[in-house]
């Protein structure tokens, strides 16, 4: 771990100064354009199990890539070697590979005026001044306090604390470069519940940029445990159709789809049921989905993209039209857009909540299945069709009745987007998405 | 040919200025007192990836990597650390901090030495460099050219083109000193169709531990062009897939994906030392009908799945984990293997060397039965024929698993009549083989695509299978 101030503006210079000499040896090679990147982490991993300490694991990884332009051909490489030989072979294997690439009239940087000017301090890097051993220490608490919940807890996968700390650094030849450090700091508990012949494994995280954003050991530690007790005596329930309530954070996968259905690269492909939906209702007047890279502290936030594009807070759905993509340049180009900032993806995510909380919701269901955990990647982007393993609870009169797994739930994306009833107040906030439950009006639910 | 050890020892120790000694240095450090095994992992690994889309070559990439990973192991307790400097000052530092694990001091004298290779699966070579670019690009636009021309309804085509170059050299405490140099290629095709607005994807590829020459010799890559059309325009005409438990009949090849989510998982070594299987302490059950035996095997010459050596030096077996439908053994790692009393089974896997190793799967397959596999067909009034898959997943513990289906067919008194949808199937591990009625006589494996995921950890596989009958799955269609 890394918290001395000093030495990480000294990192810092030292970073910037490897980016100036990737884009000085890609000019000197004859590039008309580049843009490199650079970056170094530091972390430790530390796994108890059954009380006593299972794996520690030092990670020190550093990278650096370029790509390379020359008029609209372009050519990539990287490589974990930060040394000066490394800075020259990585930019020749850049150019050699733009030597056989095809002109590409989108290819090339991003607008020079789109570049964040004095991108603001967003407060990602909070140090945790934790050592191995209280490290261990954590670990051993979250665990017992899930397997002391219940005498039904009788194993564990453990428990797990993970702290990072980066360091990441992006310029390219229209003279910007930016730099900025973050860390990542998460606990995590995995215990089997037992009841009979048959055992059920559930976990829980938390996840934050600073250990105070973490909830405590005990209360990961017991959410993980009561998760695995609510899944003893599942069972398979006869094929039909249902409402059904997604969980908030099983419902963070459908805002997922959403956005890999919009993003560039899928609409330049065709490869999207959301192709040419721009301006349309996609779903019902009362969702609004935005994203704000600026918040500070947040796990998505960004000052600028991938590109050095300044981010900014926008709408992407409001009264149930779909207002924006997700672009960045060259994606943009292909549609004949403007980049929408979101090179590495999109940025603390949100959609509004309504009214109801999850008890709510599954009274406002009444009878219908509660999902609360998906299997597999049944997803197919250019359709929409939505088939995947699926367990959770069966619910009558908007009460849980007994848990179900070894089921499949069916729709259409399009169609599940356009039948979602409420959004619920109990909203998920560990990741970069954030959302509370989603109940949809109807799906096939396979089973016996 | 070179023995693959000395390209190892060069690329990884001369080219560094290292030498053995300070490899018994280094692990000498890692041998605190309680340590019960300990070893170095240098690897050096180069990558390159094409890509043509819209008919251009749109984006190249290369990517060099070098390091080593060290562990020492006491009792069931692990400490690692990793490097990407190789110097010895690096080395001693990460056995330092890796040996935290036992608080004690003390080092051990070690003397390791070369082990003589024991397979030679594949040749030692480089197959970023086994065509020139322009012919690497040509290949592409010649893969392209034959999608589009096989079916004037193909509207996109995107091809990928990749090669690692993968050189590893193993220390262990043992004393041991093992290297392989493992080629590996890869070429995927996926393509758009369209029809009265309708759009629908099909997606093949295919590679091998070996140079690009393997894509291109019987046209191999040509014939996973054709296959991904052949697929988007069967979707085209694809109506709901059906809803609930029937009988399935699962083509051969990649549907064994079925074999490595139901139950290769599950036989893997850590899940079951830990007792967090649901095939914990079931060997020689009866968890598969008769006529059902499946294998993991590392040793098939070339294939994506197989080693000379696991990234712990034991040379891969083929190890047989259900024999005539009864559970006969587990995958094996050093560390998972002590604890349980048992041999490494050369399954100890990782996915770098800033990764620990894991049991995981090389190639895991099932036998081939005596079944026609037209008289499979033929046996089912009314059923799913599923010929292609996309992933799977498996909860380990409670044994369900999931695997989708991108391309299949009702079957209708006997016959297979229209394409339906893909959908995901559903069943659980330990039972889902008890409902083997007919295993075909035409054992295929995958093509070579495969990569299986675990703990955050990525690794080439395959799979394999000939076509079975399950008489009872739930399928997940919208169709009641």
């Amino acid at each position: 771990m890394q918290n001395d101030s000093n030495d990480m503006v000294e990192r810092e210079a030292r970073m910037e100064q490897l980016v100036c000499d990737l884009l000085a040896e890609a000019k000197r090679q004859g590039a008309s354009a580049a843009e490199a990147c650079v970056s170094g982490d530091a972390g430790l991993s530390v796994s108890v199990r059954l009380g006593d300490v299972e794996t520690i694991e030092h990670m020190r990884d550093n990278g650096l890539g370029v790509t390379v332009y020359f008029g609209r051909r372009k050519g990539s490489a990287s490589t974990s070697d930060l040394s000066p030989e490394a800075v020259r072979d990585t930019v020749k294997a850049a150019c050699n590979i733009a030597r056989y690439t095809t002109e590409d009239e989108c290819n090339g940087l991003a607008d020079a005026e789109l570049m964040a000017t004095d991108p603001p301090d967003l407060k990602l890097y909070h140090p945790w001044d934790i050592d191995v051993s209280g490290a261990i220490e954590l670990g051993k608490r979250c665990e017992e306090a899930a397997r002391t919940l219940d005498e039904r807890i009788v194993n564990s996968e453990g428990a797990s604390l993970n702290t990072h700390a980066g360091l990441h650094v992006y310029g390219n030849s229209h003279g910007f470069i930016g730099g900025y450090p973050t860390t990542r700091h998460s606990l995590s508990c995995a215990v089997i519940g037992q009841e009979g012949e048959t055992m059920q494994r559930d976990y829980w995280y938390t996840v934050g940029r600073a250990a105070a954003d973490l909830e405590t050991a005990e209360a990961v530690g017991a959410k993980a445990a009561r998760r695995a007790l609510a899944r003893l005596g599942a069972r398979k329930i006869s094929t039909r159709d249902a409402p059904v309530v997604f969980q908030s954070d099983i419902a963070t996968g459908l805002l997922r789809n959403f956005i890999s259905a919009i993003r560039g690269a899928a609409l330049y492909r065709q490869a999207s049921f959301l192709l040419d939906h721009l301006g349309k209702q996609i779903f019902p007047r009362f969702v609004h989905i935005h994203e704000n890279p600026l918040l500070p502290g947040g796990l998505g936030s960004a000052a600028f993209d991938a590109e050095g594009v300044a981010t900014h807070a926008r709408d992407l759905v409001s009264e149930g039209v779909l207002r924006g993509y997700v672009l960045n340049s060259y994606s943009a180009r292909k549609l004949g857009m403007q980049t929408t900032g979101n090179a590495g993806g999109v940025r603390n995510l949100a959609i509004d909540p309504g009214e109801l909380d999850l008890d709510g919701l599954l009274k406002e269901m009444g009878t219908g299945l509660l999902v609360t955990e998906m299997m597999g990647h049944g997803v197919n982007m250019v359709t929409g069709d939505y088939s995947r393993g699926a367990a959770g609870f069966w619910v009558e009169r908007g009460e849980i009745q007994y848990p179900v797994e070894e089921i499949t739930i069916a729709g259409n994306l399009k169609e599940m987007f356009r039948q979602l009833l409420a959004v619920g107040t109990d909203e998920e906030r560990r990741g970069n998405i954030r959302t509370g439950s989603w109940l949809i009006e109807n799906m096939t639910i396979a089973g016996s | 040919m070179p023995d693959p050890i000395d390209i190892a020892r060069g690329v990884l120790l001369e080219r560094a200025g290292l030498h053995e000694p300070d490899l018994d240095r280094a692990l000498g450090r890692l041998l605190a007192s309680g340590v019960d095994a300990a070893d170095i992992y240098f690897q050096a690994s180069r990558l390159e990836s094409w890509v043509l889309e819209d008919g251009i070559i749109k984006e190249g990439a290369h990517n060099i990597e070098q390091g080593a990973g060290l562990r020492a192991v006491s009792g069931e307790k692990t400490g690692f650390a990793y490097t990407d400097e190789l110097q010895l000052s690096a080395l001693l530092e990460a056995g330092n901090t890796a040996r935290a694990i036992v608080r004690s001091g003390g080092q051990k004298r070690i003397k390791v030495r070369g082990a003589a290779p024991v397979q030679s699966l594949y040749d030692p070579i480089n197959p970023l460099s086994s065509l020139t670019e322009r012919e690497k690009v040509d290949l592409l636009r010649r893969v392209d050219a034959e999608a589009r021309r096989r079916d004037p309804r193909v509207r996109q085509v995107t091809v990928s083109l990749v090669a690692a170059h993968d050189i590893v050299l193993i220390a262990a405490s043992d004393g041991s000193l093992s290297g392989d140099v493992r080629p590996l290629v890869r070429l995927n095709v996926s393509v758009i169709a369209e029809q009265n607005g309708r759009r629908e994807q099909g997606s093949g590829g295919g590679g091998a531990r070996d140079g690009y020459g393997y894509l291109l010799d019987q046209d191999r890559a040509l014939g996973y062009a054709r296959k991904a059309v052949h697929q988007a325009i069967t979707n085209l005409e694809a109506g709901d897939a059906p809803a609930g438990a029937m009988t399935v009949v699962l083509g051969p090849g990649w549907p064994g994906v079925l074999l490595h989510e139901a139950i290769g998982h599950g036989l893997e070594g850590d899940f079951n030392r830990k007792g967090t299987s649901a095939f914990s302490g079931r060997i020689g059950e009866r968890v598969a009908a008769a006529g059902c035996t499946v294998v993991d095997n590392g040793t098939l010459p070339g294939r994506r799945g197989s080693l000379n050596i696991d990234d712990e030096g034991t040379p891969t077996h083929n190890t047989v984990l259900i024999e005539n439908g009864i559970l006969k053994g587990y995958m094996q790692d050093k560390l998972n293997a002590r604890l349980m009393g048992m041999a490494s089974t050369g399954n100890g896997r990782r996915e770098s060397y800033a990764h620990l190793p894991l049991p995981r799967m090389t190639n895991t397959y099932m036998l081939p039965g005596e079944y026609d596999p037209r008289e499979i067909i033929a046996s089912v009034q009314k059923g799913l024929y599923a010929v292609n898959f996309g992933g799977g997943q498996v909860d380990i513990t409670s044994g369900k698993f999931v695997f989708s289906a991108s391309e299949a067919y009702l079957i209708e008194n006997g016959r297979v009549t229209r394409p339906v949808k893909g959908a995901t199937l559903i069943g659980d591990g330990p039972q889902v083989l008890t409902r083997v009625s007919m295993v075909g006589n035409d054992l295929e494996l995958d093509e070579g695509v495969g990569v299986c995921g675990k703990e955050g950890q990525s690794v080439p596989v395959g799979v394999g299978q000939p076509t079975l009958r399950i008489d009872e799955l739930t399928v997940g269609g919208t169709s009641a």
